[in-house]
């Protein structure tokens, strides 16, 4: 089997609109076996839209979506069987013990664990005796992971699975996405926003912005890529000649001008224009995201 | 084999695991021939992406510090590093440059340096 070249997700030119409100604008990705993708974007950004596509929640009016080659909508059993999914805000039963919750999860599953299931609680750290209801966010939070992981998924979907939870929670999250793709052939997407975490884990980086997707990378060379030059210049500077430049701010005739691409392409252009270089550095993914997230330029790849 | 990541400092996770490595090798915490941690082992142990650690493991590897056997994992390569004697000088010569340069930002003279230097060198060498 080829696993590089095997896509478990195939969604191409995926369009969707609520009311006036373009959610997604002509979406294309793959996603491979082995590999962490990590998606991120501001609220509203189209991220939860394509998850919900993925899961057969939502059927593409525009464009297709196909998971491990079939129409999650057409064949909802099929598809979600090997997908494990963890949201930000899951919708348990309160009542329940977190055993009765697993046995009814088993039921739902054929390839459920139940030894794995038990292994992963002791793990976290939760008591299965314990009802659901009475747990804190963090426990429902590992309950939630535990139920996601069980039935050992091909693909583990985590749509924003950290928010609001403790630093050990959302270690174990971590420790999660790890392991699933430690295990051969085995996929995440992990929907976050926080930033330093899909930085340390994902292979690859998706980044959406109003419903388009506009950046999809190695996470290699999104971080080798993005750069901050900083230069004196006295007056207006015209960084939009530079190719690659998205955003430059100017205070006491310091300017701070973000690149993407070869930064020397950057400082190249820089000093044609008269600039002196004062400062260069490679910008971490939580900068790259906060610099783009304000420029509202198309992008261009410096060459 | 304890190693800390550092977020925000600017250096790529990759390279504080391969710095780190060669600190403990050359401290002799880690031993000739013992195995490093497999890489999904120590990838989950440091919440990093798997193939972060396989980089560390391969520059490692070029550098001289490790070697590999094929199905078996790495191991810390006996005796001193497989690098030429130029290419050591090279290395060794930038990390002191790096040295005196943050040294002058903390006002440390490169005399008391150099006297630190020897300080450290007798204290290793009684420990021995």
């Amino acid at each position: 089997m080829n696993q590089q070249t095997e896509n478990i997700i195939d969604i191409r030119n995926l369009s969707r609109h609520f009311g006036n409100k373009a959610a997604l604008q002509d979406v294309t990705l793959q996603i491979p076996r082995g590999k962490v993708f990590g998606v991120v974007g501001e609220n509203g950004a189209g991220k939860t839209t394509l998850i919900k596509h993925i899961l057969g929640l939502l059927k593409a009016k525009q464009g297709s979506v196909s998971v491990f080659g079939m129409d999650p909508v057409q064949q909802p059993r099929r598809v979600l069987s090997r997908i494990g999914y963890l949201s930000e805000q899951p919708d348990y039963p309160e009542w329940m013990t977190v055993t009765q919750f697993t046995n009814y999860m088993a039921a739902f599953y054929e390839t459920w664990d139940r030894r794995y299931a038990t292994e992963l609680l002791e793990m976290m750290n939760v008591d299965p005796s314990k009802k659901i209801g009475e747990l804190s966010k963090g426990q429902q939070a590992r309950v939630g992971l535990c139920a996601a992981q069980a039935h050992r998924p091909e693909l583990l979907l985590l749509d924003e699975p950290s928010s609001g939870l403790d630093p050990v929670a959302r270690n174990e999250i971590l420790s999660a996405v790890i392991r699933t793709v430690s295990n051969e052939g085995r996929s995440v997407l992990l929907s976050s926003h926080l930033l330093d975490e899909v930085e340390r884990v994902s292979d690859h980086l998706v980044f959406f912005s109003q419903g388009s997707m506009v950046l999809s990378e190695p996470m290699e060379a999104v971080l080798s890529k993005h750069h901050q030059v900083i230069v004196r210049f006295a007056g207006s500077l015209p960084w939009q000649k530079i190719p690659g430049v998205f955003k430059a701010s100017e205070a006491n005739s310091e300017w701070q001008v973000f690149g993407y691409g070869e930064m020397e392409a950057s400082i190249h252009g820089l000093r044609n224009l008269g600039a002196e270089i004062l400062e260069q550095r490679l910008l971490s993914l939580n900068e790259a995201f906060l610099a783009r997230s304000q420029s509202r330029l198309p992008l261009r790849e410096a060459a | 084999m304890n190693l800390h990541l550092t977020q925000h400092s600017g250096v790529p996770p990759y390279l504080q695991i391969v710095t780190q490595i060669k600190q403990l090798i050359s401290a002799g915490r880690l031993e000739a021939d013992q195995e490093l941690l497999p890489i999904r082992v120590l990838a989950e142990k440091l919440l990093v992406n798997p193939n972060t650690v396989a980089r560390a493991y391969r520059e490692l590897e070029a550098a001289g510090w490790v070697y590999t056997r094929r199905g078996a994992g790495s191991f810390v390569a006996p005796g001193t590093t497989s690098l030429s004697a130029e290419k050591c000088m090279k290395q060794i010569r930038e990390r002191v440059t790096s040295l005196l340069a943050e040294a002058e930002h903390m006002n440390v003279s490169t005399k008391d340096l150099i006297q630190l230097v020897r300080e450290i060198d007798n204290e290793r060498k009684k420990g021995e």
